[in-house]
């Protein structure tokens, strides 16, 4: 089998396109490692680090924020409302993607909205931590 | 008859106004190549949206769960109309034709016995609204502080629809915005938002095999409705961006090749008068010559 035809779109650009050994995503229920060949699955992410290895050469790391999986016959792509290389991702930048989550959390309506724009929260806080 | 003063003055002016008009068809041209390439670049994104929310949907379709965006209110009475306009004239009839279509909906359904609400997003579109159509409109933005739009404005503008229609404020949502076609064509376009329209994508053969949806696929349609409304709404501005500077580049244009005619016409008119001057004293000093 050869390599996973792997797609990271966000509304303003395609930030990569090509065949990757695998792809590490932070599902909303768990991370999940997709290889080639995986069966065919929706997921909504949290927001996360995709790790994308190669047959050679280091992994790249890109955060997303807002992103949703699919992966079919043809490969896997990732729709991502933010995506940010996590090179060049620092703290300043984080800690306006925590703010954005926090306005959504205040934004909520309903208790639905506010669960998950709170779980949002919640990762983003953990990523900063982390950094 | 104007005076050889006048009509000095006026080539003068009239070259200035040149000047500016081609100015502003050169800074519309290199604005466009821009707004062509993020129209460009935002494609696959909607692409692959559609792709996923039409093969979703379709598990969806008829189930007594299906979220409302989908679905629809199961009314048709409250009509909210988006006109996504430029924020600046002097771009041909590019704000005109958008107006001009949203009104013919606006009229249509009014006569229809419908209600319709009106949001204009752009000021251009708020102005020539709002003589006739002031009392309908509920909700307008600009985008005049922001040099070129990003996808926080259509999220903005698409939280603000998505709060309406949780309040349930209106049934059907319909974006007015112009599709770019080319320089010199742009084509007013009706791009129903909610309920949300599939059938764009063509679903990927999986083969026999059905997608694992984790978390399950009503969640993931909950999640990926509204944001579909702001893609389709980046989508609109982007299209309307690159239309606006289009058609800004062809008024432009041709009011450059204006100026230009109007220049030569005037300076033939100048050059002739002139010419009948210089005649008329020839004649006085010789006729002045021969009675003496």
């Amino acid at each position: 089998m050869s390599g996973l035809h792997f797609e990271l779109v966000s509304p303003v650009r395609l930030l990569f396109s090509g065949e990757v050994a695998s792809v590490q995503l932070p599902g909303t229920e768990g991370d999940m490692g997709i290889f080639p060949g995986h069966a065919p699955v929706l997921s909504t992410l949290r927001p996360g680090v995709v790790v994308i290895s190669r047959e050679q050469g280091a992994a790249e790391k890109i955060f997303v924020r807002g992103g949703f999986a699919e992966v079919n016959p043809a490969g896997l792509t990732v729709l991502a409302e933010t995506a940010i290389p996590l090179a060049e991702l620092d703290a300043a930048a984080l800690a306006g993607q925590v703010k954005d989550a926090e306005e959504d959390v205040a934004d909520a309506k309903d208790a639905e909205t506010r669960r998950r724009a709170s779980e949002n929260l919640e990762h983003l806080k953990d990523l900063q931590r982390s950094m | 008859m104007p005076s050889l003063k006048d009509l000095r003055n006026r080539i003068a002016s009239v070259k200035a106004t040149r000047k500016i008009t081609k100015a502003m068809q050169m800074v519309a041209a290199a604005k466009l190549r821009r707004a062509q390439e993020a129209a460009v670049a935002a494609r696959p994104y909607s692409q692959r949206m559609a792709a996923v929310l039409s093969n979703l949907a379709s598990s969806m379709e008829g189930r007594p769960d299906a979220p409302r965006l989908l679905a629809g209110t199961g009314r048709d009475d409250v009509h909210l109309l988006v006109v996504a306009t430029a924020e600046r004239g002097l771009c041909g009839g590019f704000n005109s034709s958008i107006a001009k279509l949203a009104r013919e909906h606006a009229d249509r359904l009014i006569g229809q016995g419908k209600t319709v609400k009106i949001f204009t997003v752009g000021k251009k579109g708020n102005d020539s609204l709002k003589r006739l159509y002031g009392k309908y409109i509920v909700e307008a933005v600009d985008f005049r502080s922001t040099r070129s739009v990003g996808f926080g404005n259509a999220q903005s503008v698409a939280q603000k629809i998505l709060a309406m229609f949780d309040a349930g404020d209106f049934d059907v949502a319909t974006l007015f915005f112009a599709e770019y076609k080319s320089v010199i064509s742009q084509k007013p376009t009706a791009l129903r938002l909610i309920p949300t329209s599939v059938g764009g994508g063509k679903a990927p053969d999986l083969g026999g095999a059905i997608y694992d949806a984790e978390p399950d696929e009503g969640e993931i349609l909950a999640d990926l409705l509204p944001r579909n409304v702001a893609v389709q709404i980046f989508r609109g501005l982007l299209e309307n961006a690159a239309s606006e500077q289009g058609a800004r580049m062809s008024a432009m244009d041709s009011a450059t090749r204006n100026a230009g005619d109007m220049i030569n016409k005037l300076s033939i008119k100048y050059n002739r008068q002139r010419q009948a001057q210089i005649t008329k004293e020839l004649i006085e000093i010789i006729s002045g010559a021969e009675a003496l």
